[in-house]
């Protein structure tokens, strides 16, 4: 183990310890290697809420007529005094629609609002 | 008598509340969208009124009354399109910036060719959709006067045109946002009462065994075209031209997406009441000549009497809000892509105005030269085209940076093309019959993948034609506004 000359200290090394921040906006901006890494973590984080939505929607619409067909006796089904397809296409699927949309709203408000945070705090 | 002051009120509220938009637009931009100063529940209402149009109004009534059940997928569709351009489309797209289609696709691929083929599919689709609303108030100014079939699509496209050209969107905003609650009073109150009847009547029911009411049933090869209306609907709406120029009149990105939510609701709540129509038409009308009629036979068949006729004269005034609104919001759009892209007049506002009168003008005369088809079965081949052409511009565009120029004018040209043409020999010749019949009826199951396969390959087949901006493109189209961050210099060429 080697002893190292003592030495005074003058002055704190201001330019190695605290690098000047450099924001988040600005990589974007610049188009380095970070900013395209927050950027594409955007664009993933919305565009996996959006698929998961439209996977949700072609399981239930695909799969009607798909129901319909494979087991015939639902057609003939009758809910509260009417026929089954015509309570769900005719009736149920409005609300649902918009309460899909309500919730698919929430979550990319929620999603952006935490990519803000990510760029503009700490 | 009370049907035809019905269809004045409702032509003289078009105008006048039209005129009071007069004195807010001054310039091109005014004209195009309002100077973005529309609040989001006239928004909502506006998109509303606009997309209501003659095929949901008389037109889902009267093929649910033809073939049945498989046609609730209709308005499923129409609504539930919405529900896919919310989430894949609509925030992004407010904040492109872009007014139109044609400016999206030059503000995302940095092409003007890939501009002009969406201008030309833009006035095909606008066309297309535009056809049927003049032939259907053509039908019902008969039904109701007895003047010849062309004098109701001209008072149609008459008053669209000076409706437009008087005060550009900013009246046509208010214009529509106020059809839209009248034709929702339109169906709902006559409704209400007709079911009072029907209870009176003992709710009397359908035939036992009616094979009407069970899906899968009506038409030839019913599962093939059951799936390829869900294509058509689900991802044609958001290529329509004149709704997504209601977008643009959000403040941001945000309330593009609450504003869908809004739409989503009040569609819903529309669309609850066309197949009431088209299940009560079964139970009491007799096999009518025109199925399109049926919403407009059916008041006075179950309410006799005055009070019949004052419903009658409802619904009329309803069918009449619905020519107009839709008839005006594609007019705006149709023009405006006309006015920029094809005229292109160095005087804007009188580019506009030009091409106001034109993309007016050739669609009434095609409503008069061609057959009447059912009119939401036209409507439904737009929905087609729409779908094979913008739908995949669109989602590629905002969602895959590799999508190139060639690439897109590819799909565009492929897709759009292959359906416009099903949807042409299907207008001048059909209904043809066999696997043939339904594949150019319902051609969305077909032309949509191919489009989708075509976009995709060619961009990959050419890398180098990736615009060079498009990293800055993406950061555009997906950062919320509160950030500061650097978004291009691009500005649509209308502002």
């Amino acid at each position: 183990m080697t002893k190292s000359r003592r030495e005074t200290v003058t002055s704190p090394r201001t330019s190695a310890a605290r690098r000047p921040r450099y924001p988040v906006t600005r990589e974007i901006d610049e188009q380095t290697r970070l900013g395209e890494v927050y950027m594409s973590s955007l664009i993933r984080t919305q565009l996996r809420l959006a698929l998961f939505v439209c996977t949700l929607l072609a399981c239930v619409i695909g799969g009607l007529p798909l129901l319909f067909l494979l087991v015939p006796s639902l057609r003939e089904v009758v809910v509260l005094g009417l026929p089954l397809p015509w309570l769900v296409l005719a009736g149920l699927i409005y609300p649902a629609f918009v309460i899909g949309a309500w919730l698919y709203v929430r979550a990319a408000e929620r999603n952006e609002r935490r990519f803000a945070e990510l760029v503009e705090g700490d | 008598m009370s049907s035809l002051v019905a269809i004045v009120l409702v032509v003289l509220a078009a105008v006048l509340i039209g005129a009071f938009g007069v004195r807010v637009s001054r310039t091109t931009s005014d004209f195009y969208v309002a100077s973005r100063t529309v609040t989001p529940l006239w928004n909502a209402s506006a998109i509303g009124g606009e997309y209501l149009s003659a095929a949901s109004f008389l037109g889902i009534a009267g093929l649910i009354l033809t073939y049945g059940a498989d046609m609730l997928w209709l308005p499923v569709g129409w609504t539930g399109g919405y529900l896919v351009l919310l989430v894949l489309v609509s925030a992004p797209l407010r904040r492109s910036g872009a007014y139109t289609l044609p400016d999206f696709a030059e503000a995302r691929l940095e092409s003007m060719v890939v501009r002009r083929v969406s201008s030309v599919l833009v006035v095909l689709i606008g066309w297309l959709y535009l056809m049927p609303q003049f032939q259907s108030a053509g039908m019902v100014f008969r039904a109701i006067t007895g003047a010849p079939s062309w004098a109701g699509g001209l008072l149609v496209a008459g008053v669209v045109a000076v409706n437009v050209l008087s005060g550009g969107m900013k009246s046509i905003t208010f214009v529509q946002a106020f059809q839209y609650w009248l034709k929702l009073t339109a169906l709902a109150v006559p409704l209400v009462f007709m079911l009072l009847a029907w209870r009176a009547d003992g709710s009397p029911g359908l035939q036992p065994g009616d094979p009407w009411a069970l899906p899968l049933h009506g038409r030839e090869h019913p599962v093939y075209a059951t799936y390829s209306l869900i294509l058509a609907t689900f991802l044609g709406t958001m290529g329509l031209p004149h709704v997504l120029v209601r977008f643009y009149t959000n403040p941001d990105g945000r309330a593009a997406r609450r504003t869908t939510l809004v739409v989503l609701s009040l569609l819903g709540a529309f669309y609850l009441l066309p197949s009431i129509y088209g299940y009560l038409g079964r139970v009491y009308l007799p096999p009518l000549d025109g199925p399109d009629s049926v919403v407009l036979a059916l008041p006075g068949h179950l309410v006799g009497g005055v009070a019949g006729e004052l419903l009658t004269a409802l619904v009329t005034g309803g069918a009449f809000a619905a020519f107009l609104s839709t008839s005006s919001g594609l007019a705006v759009s149709v023009a405006g892509v006309l006015g920029q892209d094809i005229l292109r007049f160095t005087d804007g506002v009188r580019s506009f105005r030009v091409a106001t009168v034109i993309g007016v003008a050739v669609p009434f005369g095609l409503a008069v030269i061609a057959r009447a088809l059912p009119v939401a079965d036209v409507v439904g081949l737009a929905f087609a085209v729409a779908a094979s052409s913008f739908c995949p511009l669109l989602v590629l565009g905002i969602w895959w940076r590799r999508l190139t120029t060639s690439g897109a004018v590819a799909g565009l040209l492929a897709g759009g093309g292959l359906a416009a043409v099903a949807g042409l020999v299907t207008i001048v010749g059909g209904p043809h019959g066999g696997w043939a019949g339904a594949l150019l009826a319902q051609p969305a199951a077909w032309t949509v993948p191919i489009s989708f396969s075509v976009m995709v390959v060619v961009s990959l087949l050419t890398p180098a034609r990736v615009p060079p901006n498009v990293t800055r493109t993406m950061v555009r189209l997906h950062t919320p506004e509160t950030l500061d961050v650097d978004r291009g210099d691009w500005r649509p060429r209308s502002s």
